[in-house]
């Protein structure tokens, strides 16, 4: 608390008053002449040295707050100081239809590269000297969908598919251009676990240009969100990252608590603990099984689906669904533990131990496996610059988790490690989530064996229903009834940016509230989007087949990049 | 004249299939037979091609996973090319971006194919109304089985396979009734033109 104290009076000093401290977030003002200096200062001397996130902002139906400032667009950057795990977040008002255009931070960190273009497809926001190409949305697509006067339900079919097409490579003789060949790979291809589209330029068996084509799955969650109420985006939340969709409805649910300031009972806690640590198993075996199914090694596959089944089976008693459970409500969680859950979840977890022994027998010291994942290693700083989060940042060597960093629930009490590796490979990258399960299970077994008694939601009537007696007895418990059904969950007006420890790295999501039913503007910080646009970096003059081991290593859930 | 007792006897008593193999016996008309035991070659190895875009994907490694091992209705061996392959599981989210794609690998499956769309977003757009999600696939290409659920659970999808074994064995597709719409028109438009 101190620590964050000196650094607020740091930042206040070197801003002045375009700096405030609101909901536990440092907010910070510019415009896009200072932009640059600022970001320049920030970097320097306050080391934020990771970009988390840049979005855009369409103020033009937000009431006249103190958080508004008249001007239509903003953009909004995210950064984080690793040491002193602080996060910044710098609004940049935008005059878009005069043509006002916002300089570029991709020189500070590389990380701003998609964003940027997704902030362009999104709003219309004009970066200098960048290309305005479409990330999301398809390249036929007219006008930018989340600005607040496009319609949600105004379909735009795409007639054709883009073709492949690279500019002729300056560096190379004609020659030399002869020899090389363009294959496409995906966004239907069986390595690419879902919708993930590379165009490479190959030489031989060797990349030496790679574009990606990202969008495929964008499902428009924000747009989505604008339109529900705070539990009803809940379940979209679910599929952000369906490997592990409890870890989703925890953040979102978090987020709101925090802007609400909802100190949800330890109960609640506990079990949204162990949801996580148990979906951040499935992700990774997940990530770990279809990685070596790409590599020829189908039997791991079997071996940790059956352990995911497990899990899966602990999800359906204890709410009916399987995969996608939106488990958590806005102030606790949806319903209580059934009978004889807590054995049942123990006894899994040994299992699971288990199963993990196996198929660490089958893949750690197996020579094919090693071989072919020694392959595409990436440096801590690089990995830094690019905005990594997650155990593709810790097989670098950073020893950054959340969990460890500001750790929310209990985990500053309860005891686990956080493991890292050397050289940031996919076969670090292999250890770093193998040793992260056992971990996990570690606090699962922690938390169920001192599991809290209590209410699994908080009493506050802003955002939980009455139990049944008060509603039907009582005129208060009544009209709380009512009033939350009719009106819904309303947080305060303002901004927040959330962020927890997801299976893939963090996950933030930076809610924008106007006062009323419906959030004003969501987006998600999704991990994945960060550590994938390194992909081409990473991959120029590897083998076709390491890149394929990349893109399993890497965990690149459609559902979270696209959106 | 000796008949494989076993595999008269397996069938059903009152099918037609049934009919056609006795009559073969007696009569030797093979056309009817043949037609019947390459249906039922078809429905019994179904090589599926699952367009995994989302969600519903996940669940579909469930369904040839270990615990519901597809493999017992003769559906486990999964194509990622679409020449080999004659069901087409479209699992998950189909947006406006990736349908050219979808309907580019469907026109790439050999003739006779099926498609099942897994899951509500295939089938409907699901609780996606928004405007870069197609909503339904049926606008795209022509469905047989839609299958309930977000996502379904394994044994929906499994009893939707059923489902196609048993479109399979009665000689049903979407594609030929497509097909055959489409010949309509066409001959339609000739005489209208005439």
């Amino acid at each position: 608390m101190q620590e964050q104290n000196k650094f607020s009076d740091d930042l206040k000093n070197a801003f002045g008053d375009k700096y405030s401290f609101v909901f536990d977030n440092h907010v910070l003002f510019a415009d896009t002449k200072t932009l640059l200096s600022t970001m320049a200062k920030l970097k320097d001397i306050f080391n934020f040295n990771m970009l988390l996130d840049v979005c855009g902002v369409d103020n033009c139906k937000r009431p006249v707050t103190e958080w508004t400032h008249g001007i239509r667009f903003e953009s909004v950057y995210h950064l984080l100081n690793m040491d002193l795990s602080q996060r910044i977040r710098v609004r940049v008002p935008v005059d878009v239809d005069n043509g006002e255009m916002v300089p570029s931070v991709v020189s500070f960190w590389k990380a701003a590269d998609w964003f940027e273009r997704e902030a362009w497809d999104m709003y219309g926001i004009t970066y200098l000297g960048r290309k305005k190409e479409r990330l999301l949305t398809h390249h036929e697509f007219v006008g930018h969908p989340l600005r607040k006067d496009y319609r949600a339900d105004h379909n735009q079919p795409l007639s054709e598919s883009l073709d492949i097409f690279f500019e002729p490579d300056p560096s190379i003789s004609a020659d030399e251009a002869r020899k090389r060949e363009w294959i496409n790979i995906g966004p239907s291809h069986p390595a690419t676990h879902g919708t993930l589209r590379i165009m490479a330029e190959i030489e031989g068996e060797v990349i030496k240009r790679s574009k990606l084509e990202i969008g495929y799955l964008h499902r428009c969650f924000e747009k989505m969100a604008e339109n529900h109420l705070y539990n009803q985006v809940i379940p979209y939340t679910d599929r952000l990252n369906y490997c592990s969709a409890p870890m989703n409805n925890i953040g979102w649910c978090k987020a709101i608590e925090d802007m609400m300031g909802i100190e949800i009972p330890d109960r609640a806690k506990a079990l949204r603990m162990i949801l996580a640590e148990l979906s951040r198993v499935i992700d990774h075996l997940v990530c770990i099984g279809a990685g070596a199914v790409d590599l020829g090694a189908l039997t791991s596959f079997w071996f940790c689906f059956e352990e995911r089944e497990r899990v899966y089976e602990l999800f359906e008693k204890l709410c009916g669904a399987r995969l996608t459970v939106s488990l958590t409500r806005i102030g606790g969680m949806a319903q209580e533990l059934p009978v004889g859950w807590v054995t049942d979840c123990l006894e899994v977890v040994k299992k699971i131990e288990k199963g993990i022994a196996e198929v660490d027998r089958l893949l750690t010291k197996n020579k094919i496996y090693v071989d072919r994942t020694r392959v595409c290693p990436i440096t801590a700083q690089n990995a830094i610059a690019w905005g990594y989060t997650g155990p593709c940042l810790r097989a670098t060597g950073v020893n950054y988790d959340i969990r460890k960093a500001n750790p929310y629930y209990f985990y500053k009490d309860v005891d686990f490690e956080i493991p890292v590796g050397q050289n940031g490979d996919n076969y670090d990258r292999y250890l770093v989530r193998m040793e992260e399960m056992r971990q996990s299970l570690r606090i699962v077994n922690q938390v169920l064996n001192n599991l809290p008694s209590g209410p699994y939601q908080s009493l506050d009537k802003r955002v939980c229903i009455p139990p049944k007696k008060e509603v039907y007895t009582n005129i208060e418990g009544l009209m709380n009834h009512f009033m939350l059904v009719m009106k819904g969950v309303r947080p305060p007006v303002g901004e927040i940016y959330s962020a927890t420890e997801a299976a893939n790295g963090e996950l933030g999501f930076y809610v924008i509230s106007d006062g009323g039913p419906n959030p004003y503007r969501v987006k998600v910080r999704p991990p994945c989007f960060a550590i994938y646009q390194s992909f081409s970096e990473v991959v120029q003059n590897k083998m076709i087949s390491d890149a394929i081991a990349e893109l399993g290593a890497m965990n690149i859930i459609a559902g979270e990049l696209d959106r | 004249m000796s008949t494989n007792k076993r595999l008269v006897s397996a069938l059903t008593k009152n099918s037609e299939e049934d009919f056609a193999l006795e009559r073969l016996i007696v009569t030797t008309k093979a056309d009817s037979f043949l037609e019947w035991a390459k249906r039922w070659g078809q429905s019994n190895s179904l090589w599926p091609f699952p367009f995994g875009t989302a969600c519903c994907a996940i669940e579909y490694m469930a369904v040839v996973g270990p615990k519901y091992d597809a493999s017992r209705f003769g559906a486990e061996v999964v194509r990622f090319s679409p020449r080999q392959s004659d069901l087409m599981i479209i699992a998950g989210t189909i947006t406006e971006k990736q349908a050219p794609i979808l309907r580019r690998i469907y026109e790439q499956m050999a003739d006779p194919k099926w498609v099942i769309a897994m899951g509500a977003c295939a089938s409907s757009g699901g609780f996606y109304r928004a405007y870069h999600v197609v909503q339904g696939v049926s606008r795209d290409i022509p469905v047989d089985i839609y299958i309930p659920g977000c996502p379904p659970t394994p044994e929906a999808v499994l009893q939707g396979i059923m489902q196609i074994q048993e479109r399979i064995k009665k000689g049903v597709s979407s594609y030929a009734d497509a097909q055959k719409i489409e010949e309509d028109e066409l001959a339609l438009s000739t005489l209208k033109a005439e």
